[in-house]
């Protein structure tokens, strides 16, 4: 029975990870209607950016504060140079710029850092707690990720800067009329949600290693929490991903070993689209003819 | 007549090449079909790619069959697998199919490594098949035989689809891209028609998937990463997406790029493949395919052919 609890909050810890990316693509999706197929590797690319700075003596904490920052201008920057040209462009377009831009991060990662895997640190250590019911590591990604979320629910909750990203993500062409700057409101959630994945990139890099691949697996898994929660709804994305993170670990231990992991994730996201498109909490859509 | 000659004075390797070109070309006229004609974006056709190599190389290792009666067992295997993965997306509007193409390509490698399959799949290490040769005594090396094969497979596939793009189906296909709403009230069942026109698709990459192993005469997990998805759609869209000679261009452009991009560094392929797409996005969204036709336009063929239409 304890290796099963174990497996539970396995689960949880990994979870908060697909979490917090699934996250960062709904707050992308709720803006753009667009799924960022370039989310992981900017993850990673933040991923790396810390792994930089530690190499050069920053300790953990600095590194990790440094890298968010960096990581939300670059997130920003992205979006105002490669995106905000392509605002009516067609969709093949847009994804074929998320490819493109995935593609580009990913050679940069593996051109700067080269491609051995490396070892990325965790500050939580690895201490057995709970009679080894759970490790500290996981202990301290849960704890991380709990905050992250919560610092982002409040802000959107009770700043006026928050409110007014809600407008534009609603509804643009009013927001506009009511006097908020509707480009600077996509900048920043594109720079939010980019800060968001450099956390979710720091926190898995001590579980599957650096290496400019390392996300797509996990970019797989905050796919099917998104649309299990449902990809017009931040609570449900985060939810999905948690119940994600379960499933995999659990169904991993129990119902179709290691191997299939990713798979499960696939027939996630077949059942989701299949029975109920708009996921747990989504509200499905009903468009006037 | 003129690309047959390659036989006579190419050497084995270039041969090779020219196959592999052959090869993509049927790959990616899957793709454009489904992304040029149907309108919907597949970041996954690595995977359908991969069900037509597997099929081939499991039933000629593990079954005996010769590799001929592989090649449609193959393209109906890739049917199948588009059909069970288009059916729960293409019912819904938005991005669906990006999103589950994109995960079956993540997924499928890691599934090919799978214990459970390892009697037919051989696990990580994939299976060695042999690369057949002439039949009737044709004096030709294996190589230049799979080159003739490859080339008569993509040739009949072109016409075909290029027939069916004119007609009735090919019409009702445009149709739904351009107009959702309008083609589904002239009776078009749309959900079926994209769903059928995805499996052909994945039915055509697939058989270039199977002849690809036959070339490669080997398939394992790593062949087939996502990185081949992304690999057919950045040659789709580069070699121009609504086109069906988009496909033979993209084809070309995906054959010889990587290798001259990998003498720089490891890491060059996969950047150059980055900046061209964004770069072709932003200055020539109708591909190689669609600059010809306009510098053809332009010029002479204007004079010799006025009125004479174009279908995409």
């Amino acid at each position: 029975m304890l290796g099963f609890w174990h497996q539970i909050l396995a689960g949880v810890a990994t979870g908060g990870i697909y979490a917090s990316l699934a996250l960062a693509l709904v707050m992308i999706h709720q803006a753009t209607h667009h799924i960022n197929f370039a989310q992981g590797e900017m993850a990673t690319f933040s991923a790396y950016l810390a792994y930089a700075l530690m190499v050069s003596g920053v300790p953990y904490w600095g590194a990790f504060g440094i890298t968010v920052v960096l990581s939300f201008a670059l997130g920003a920057l992205i979006e105002r140079v490669l995106l905000r040209p392509l605002a009516h462009a067609p969709d093949l377009t847009l994804i074929g710029v998320f490819i493109g831009l995935l593609l580009i991060l990913n050679a940069l990662c593996g051109w700067i850092w080269d491609f051995t895997i490396k070892p990325f640190p965790s500050p939580f250590g690895s201490r057995p707690l709970l009679g080894g019911l759970v490790s500290s590591a996981e202990l301290g990604t849960i704890a991380v990720t709990f905050v992250m979320l919560l610092l982002i629910w409040a802000f959107f909750r009770f700043t006026k800067l928050g409110l007014a990203m809600r407008a534009v993500a609603h509804n643009p062409e009013s927001s506009r009329l009511v006097g908020i700057r509707v480009g600077a409101m996509l900048a920043l959630g594109w720079g939010l949600a980019a800060a968001v994945g450099a956390v979710a990139g720091m926190m898995i890099a001590p579980v599957v290693f650096l290496d400019p691949n390392m996300m797509s697996g996990i970019l797989l898994y905050a796919f099917a929490g998104a649309l299990l929660g449902g990809l017009d709804n931040p609570f449900g994305a985060v939810l999905g991903g948690f119940l994600v993170g379960v499933i995999e670990n659990v169904g991993g231990a129990y119902l179709v070993g290691t191997e299939l992991k990713l798979s499960l994730a696939l027939a996630v996201i077949a059942f989701v689209l299949m029975l109920k498109p708009s996921g747990l909490l989504g509200r499905a859509v009903a468009s006037r003819v | 007549m003129v690309l047959i000659a390659p036989l006579g004075f190419l050497g084995d390797y270039q041969l090779f090449r020219l196959t592999l070109i052959a090869t993509y070309a049927l790959a990616l006229l899957g793709l454009n079909l489904v992304m040029g004609f149907g309108g919907q974006i597949s970041l996954g056709h690595g995977a359908f790619y991969a069900s037509g190599a597997y099929t081939t190389a499991i039933l000629m290792t593990s079954a005996g069959v010769p590799y001929w009666a592989t090649l449609p067992c193959a393209g109906a295997a890739g049917a199948a697998l588009g059909f069970l993965v288009g059916w729960p997306a293409l019912r819904l509007r938005g991005h669906y199919l990006a999103l589950i193409t994109l995960a079956l390509a993540t997924a499928i490698p890691q599934a090919l490594k799978c214990k459970a399959l390892e009697p037919w799949t051989g696990g990580v290490q994939g299976v060695i098949i042999d690369k057949p040769g002439a039949p009737f005594g044709l004096p030709l090396s294996p190589d230049g035989w799979l080159y003739l094969l490859a080339l008569a497979i993509t040739a009949v596939a072109f016409t075909l689809v290029a027939n069916l793009l004119r007609g009735r189906i090919g019409r009702a296909i445009v149709a739904v891209r351009d107009h959702t709403l309008a083609a589904e009230a002239m009776g078009v069942h749309v959900a079926r028609l994209k769903t059928r026109t995805f499996a052909l698709s994945a039915a055509l990459t697939a058989l270039a998937g199977s002849l690809g192993a036959l070339e490669t005469e080997f398939v394992s997990p790593d062949s087939f990463t996502v990185f081949l998805s992304i690999t057919l759609f950045v040659g789709s869209v580069v070699g121009g997406v609504a086109s069906i000679g988009g496909a033979v261009a993209g084809a070309v452009f995906i054959v010889m790029v990587p290798p001259l991009a990998n003498s720089v560094s490891r890491a060059a392929p996969g950047a150059v493949y980055g900046v061209i797409l964004i770069a072709c996005l932003y200055l020539m969204p109708s591909g190689i395919a669609g600059l010809l036709r306009r510098a053809a336009a332009s010029s002479w063929w204007r004079k010799r052919k006025r009125g004479g239409e174009h279908v995409a």
